[in-house]
């Protein structure tokens, strides 16, 4: 059934398939496979045991991208309030699970993965907001009590994975919620108030922080405090990647993440990994392909004609550019040591279905840039 | 439209605002990288460089063996030693070839260590040499710079503080050796000792502890730079046993009057022994720090036997000391009363065969009571025939002989108990009536252990109760002793009748061990001597009536004796043997006497009161147990049997 109101529709699959963005997919591919590169030499030059398991959730989550492109972008409209709700509940669940049974737990075992709701989350949220926004006009964005709806979407998952406890990512879904709010209009002395009002409540914040959440800070500010603990982790990371040089060391020739020195390499330190090997080049290559990716997502956002398509591609790319800043930032020692994933590159199931999720949408935004979203 | 447009334009100006920051973002990140790998990166590759992970294995302490009142047996004791470390070494032979030119380093430790050298870990530390002098670490210290490799660190020594007192009971350690891997990393380790005898054997697992882990970062030549991460070893449990050290000592000094004994006290309620030696006996702090051949030599030459722990291992006629059972088997077929008398004229006949009486004129008439005093063969003889091997034999299984109690310390032998059926078994021939004669008073095949004749003792005087002994109270806070003993259904009557016969053993003017009775009211011990035949008295001997004591030392008599104390209220028991110590009374009975007497000096009770009464007291105030005693054995019946 085709609604009235799309002025156009009914592309086929074979022109909607045409009409995917390759250029973003071939970013996605390059970002991918220097995840995987790596994840290869993170085990000594061993597809086993994370470059086989990436390398096929990659072509899954590939698939699974490329379908969610070219499902219609109303279809997307419509469900994102299930979608929403769908993944409050699941992270309810994982909250009553984890005080019934085994402690604190992020994940949901699907048996071929672990599912962390919270990552998932954050795509609702932006798709929410999107929605909320989109039948908006300028007057309505800038009134405060339009506000109102915006900050209960925020605030409830907010409070949930607070109680997993995961600062880091409540933080991004702020950070991610406030990017949308913002890009649709909200008036500026808004943000400059909220900037003011957390750096007033930071000393109270300081209070509810988790022992080893104040570490973290504390060793952020002087590493050498805590050389045994998080602060190592640093300092090695940054030899790691100080000593890779302009060119690097070479392929599989990283001796600090090989000797063991790094924690996690295969997951938040995969970029130290791949600087020591591939060098200042290496690095700044990748940092090109981000780059590109945001041009990309920022073009798609300005060129599409509805509001929601708007929104939800800029916000997906704020989402995805704010693990990148957040991850690379602190295996460089420039913010304190939080658990966050680089997209696509680390090895982890949730991440990457999350950035390719993400990407989907973005692109069904672009092949449906001319659609009528209805209110 | 028209304000369609302006929220268009509104979003493109914040769209690329929000561009414009990530755009920010990612050129910080490229600056800081270019930071770190350009004008950094130097440093960083020097630091790289030396960066080298250790993890080296921390072996856990190996936990104390105590005596019940928490005085040390078996400690560590910190001493220098030199090690070192492969990686760190370019030529191992050259070093230790300088090494021994300052301090004496035994060929063969080079040349057991150089086949570790070539196996072990190239990180981990080998041990050279333990237990340096103040002077030999001075020496080594001084010449360091030309020993690459080397260097000299605090490890524990095992340390037996009662000497060959306690050899026996606590065994020692020893390195490991190639059977003795399990796949436990720590025997690999360098320098560890396992327990290879004794209690140190027994509760080898219980002593070794659990290891620890130590990761550090060294630089390219190996020095540690910084702990990175510790996880601390945990000490083996301590081992509490039941023997009273100063006791033990006491026992092994007075064995050592003779060339070959052996001797057990123990309690009579709870099964608790409390004193165990066994002589000669060695020092077991030689086996820790190496023995050299001649000493080895030395021990295995010993007819004596020094390794072997004789007070369990030992297997002896019984003798006389069998004489209670064959008088209980006797009682129960109700073949005798107390009333019941023989006559005694130096021999019995039995089938044409003259079996003789120890005293060749005969004792006369003797009731029960008499014949055990006085140990009257001939009574035993005559009563034997009426009840038969079988029921003698069944008597004394029960009371533990001729099979192995299960006693915590390995090595344990079971003895011998000759019956019909035994020997039908074994040789696949009838039993005949002499033998039933020979067997009445603890000859023929009959073997015990002194263990068992200390065991068989306690059932008689602690009401027939079927106690079994055991020397290790606690690993840690686990309690492992006895438990309340079974009612072996014995009549009480018939085991009274047994054991004024014991008392009169000792207290009697014509007893046998009347010369070594105890004086003191309060202390008064009973008790039976042995003396077992090592070969026959030929006939030729009897009519030269040659001495005993004059024969080689391999032919003469083993002198037996067992006893109990205090005499209303019996708690101690002791079996001792000499090996050809030629009469039980003359060279058993004595040593008995002094055992049983200091192990009611030294009963807790009394020490408390009357500090002054005991030799070796001081030592326990002097020298208190190095951590608090939180499990003294139990000592009390009442209590006992958790």
């Amino acid at each position: 059934m085709v609604s009235p109101i799309f002025v156009k529709d009914d592309l086929s699959i074979l022109q909607k398939i045409a009409s995917l963005n390759y250029w973003l997919i071939l970013l996605i591919f390059f970002v991918s496979m220097v995840g995987i590169a790596s994840l290869y030499s993170a085990a000594g030059g061993n597809m086993d045991p994370w470059a086989s398991k990436q390398l096929m959730r990659f072509g899954v989550g590939v698939i699974g991208m490329i379908i969610i492109a070219i499902i219609d972008i109303k279809w997307w409209y419509r469900l994102t309030w299930p979608i929403y709700f769908l993944g409050l509940s699941m992270l309810l669940f994982v909250e009553i699970k984890g005080h019934v049974g085994m402690g604190a737990q992020r994940w949901i075992d699907l048996g071929f993965m672990q599912l962390q709701p919270s990552e998932l989350m954050k795509i609702a949220v932006i798709m929410a907001l999107a929605r909320h926004f989109h039948g908006a006009s300028l007057e309505q964005a800038r009134r405060i009590s339009f506000l109102i709806i915006p900050a209960i979407v925020i605030i409830t998952p907010v409070l949930l994975v607070l109680m997993q406890p995961d600062l880091g990512t409540s933080l991004m879904i702020i950070m991610a919620g406030a990017a949308m709010i913002f890009m649709a209009g909200a008036p500026i002395w808004l943000f400059v108030a909220a900037v003011a009002l957390v750096g007033v409540s930071v000393p109270i914040a300081w209070q509810f922080l988790h022992d080893y959440q104040k570490q973290r800070v504390i060793t952020f500010l002087n590493p050498e405090s805590d050389p045994l603990g998080s602060g190592y982790h640093i300092i090695q990371s940054k030899i790691a990647i100080g000593s890779g040089g302009i060119e690097g060391k070479g392929f599989l020739q990283g001796t600090q993440s090989h000797l063991n020195f790094l924690p996690e390499k295969q997951t938040d330190f995969i970029f130290t990994l791949w600087v020591e090997e591939w060098g200042l080049l290496g690095g700044l290559g990748l940092l090109t392909g981000f780059l590109l990716i945001f041009i990309s997502a920022l073009s798609t956002a300005l060129t599409c004609k509805h509001n929601f398509g708007r929104y939800l591609a800029l916000g997906v790319s704020v989402n995805f550019s704010l693990y990148v800043f957040i991850n690379i930032s602190m295996v460089m020692g420039l913010i304190p040591v939080v658990g966050a994933p680089l997209p696509l590159v680390s090895y982890g199931g949730t991440s990457m279905l999350a950035a390719l999720i993400g990407f989907g949408l973005m692109m069904s935004c672009g092949i449906y840039r001319h659609s009528k979203v209805t209110r | 439209m028209l304000q369609n447009d302006y929220s268009e334009k509104s979003f493109s100006r914040r769209a690329f605002f929000i561009g414009g920051l990530q755009l920010f973002g990612l050129t910080i990140l490229g600056a800081r990288l270019a930071w770190l790998q350009v004008a950094q990166g130097g440093r960083y590759k020097t630091l790289s460089d030396k960066n080298r992970i250790n993890i080296r294995m921390l072996a856990p302490s190996r936990g104390d063996i105590v005596d019940r009142f928490g005085v040390p047996l078996a400690v560590n004791t910190q001493n220098y030693r030199v090690s070192v470390i492969p990686e760190q070494v370019d030529d191992i032979k050259e070093v230790l070839h300088e090494l021994q030119k300052i301090i004496y380093v035994s060929d063969s430790d080079i040349k057991k260590l150089l086949k570790d050298f070539s196996r072990s870990a190239k990180f981990m530390p080998l041990n050279i040499k333990d237990d340096l002098t103040w002077e030999e670490v001075a020496k080594i210290e001084v010449n360091l710079p030309d020993l690459p490799g080397l260097f000299i660190d605090m490890g524990d020594v095992r340390t037996y503080p009662y000497k060959s007192a306690t050899a026996h009971v606590v065994g020692y350690v020893r390195a490991v050796s190639q059977k003795d891997l399990t796949g436990d990393p720590l025997l690999k380790l360098s320098g560890f000792k396992i327990g290879k005898t004794g209690i140190e054997k027994e509760y080898d697992l219980d002593l070794r502890g659990k290891a620890g882990a130590l990761e550090v970062e060294v630089n390219v030549v190996g020095r540690e730079v910084r702990e990175l991460k510790r996880k601390d070893a945990i000490s083996g449990n301590r081992i509490t046993l039941t023997i009273d050290g100063e006791l033990q000592r006491f026992t092994q000094e007075i064995l050592s009057r003779y060339k070959s004994a052996s001797a057990v006290i123990m309690d009579v309620h709870t099964g608790a022994v409390y004193a165990m030696a066994s002589h000669p006996s060695f020092d077991p702090n030689m086996f820790v720090r190496g023995l050299s051949k001649e000493e080895w030599q030395t021990m295995m030459d010993d007819p004596a036997l020094p390794q072997t722990n004789k007070a369990i291992a030992g297997q002896y006629p019984p003798a006389s000391t069998f004489k209670m059972i064959t008088a209980l088997a006797a009682l129960k077929a109700g073949i005798i009363n107390k009333r019941t008398k023989v006559f005694c004229s130096g021999y019995y006949e039995y089938g044409g065969d003259k079996f003789h009486c120890w005293k060749k004129q005969g004792h006369g008439s003797v009731d029960l009571f008499d014949a055990l005093a006085q140990s009257c063969d001939t009574y035993f003889y005559k009563i034997s025939t009426e009840v038969g091997i079988d029921a003698i034999a069944d008597m004394a299984r029960h009371f533990g002989l001729g099979s192995k109690l299960g006693f915590d310390i390995a090595g344990e032998k079971a003895g011998l108990i000759t019956d019909k059926k035994w020997k039908l078994k074994r040789f696949g021939k009838k039993w005949y009536g002499g033998e039933t004669i020979i067997s009445s008073i603890g000859q023929g095949g009959m073997k015990a252990t002194p263990l068992q004749l200390a065991v068989m003792t306690a059932r008689m005087v602690n009401g027939g109760k079927a106690v079994e002994p055991w020397i290790t109270g606690y690993s840690g806070d686990r309690f492992l002793g006895g438990r309340q003993w079974d009612d072996m259904g014995i009549s009480p009557a018939d085991l009274k009748l047994v054991m004024r016969g014991m008392e009169m053993a000792v207290n009697d003017k014509k007893g046998t061990a009347y010369k070594s009775r105890i004086e003191e009211p309060n202390w008064k011990m009973g008790g039976k001597t042995g003396t077992a035949q090592v070969q026959r008295i030929t006939k030729e001997h009897r009519r030269l009536g040659v001495k005993n004591a004059d024969l080689p030392w391999k032919q003469r008599h083993h002198a037996l004796f067992v006893g109990y104390a205090p005499l209303n209220n019996p708690r101690y028991v002791c079996s001792v043997v000499v090996e050809h110590g030629v009469g039980g009374s003359s060279a058993a009975a004595p040593l008995g006497k002094e055992l049983l007497k200091q192990a009611q000096m030294r009963d807790p009770a009394i020490t408390k009161m009357q500090p002054e009464l005991i030799k070796g007291a001081d030592i326990l105030q002097s020298w208190p147990p190095r951590k608090p005693v939180t499990n003294p054995i139990i000592t009390d019946i009442i209590t006992e049997g958790e």
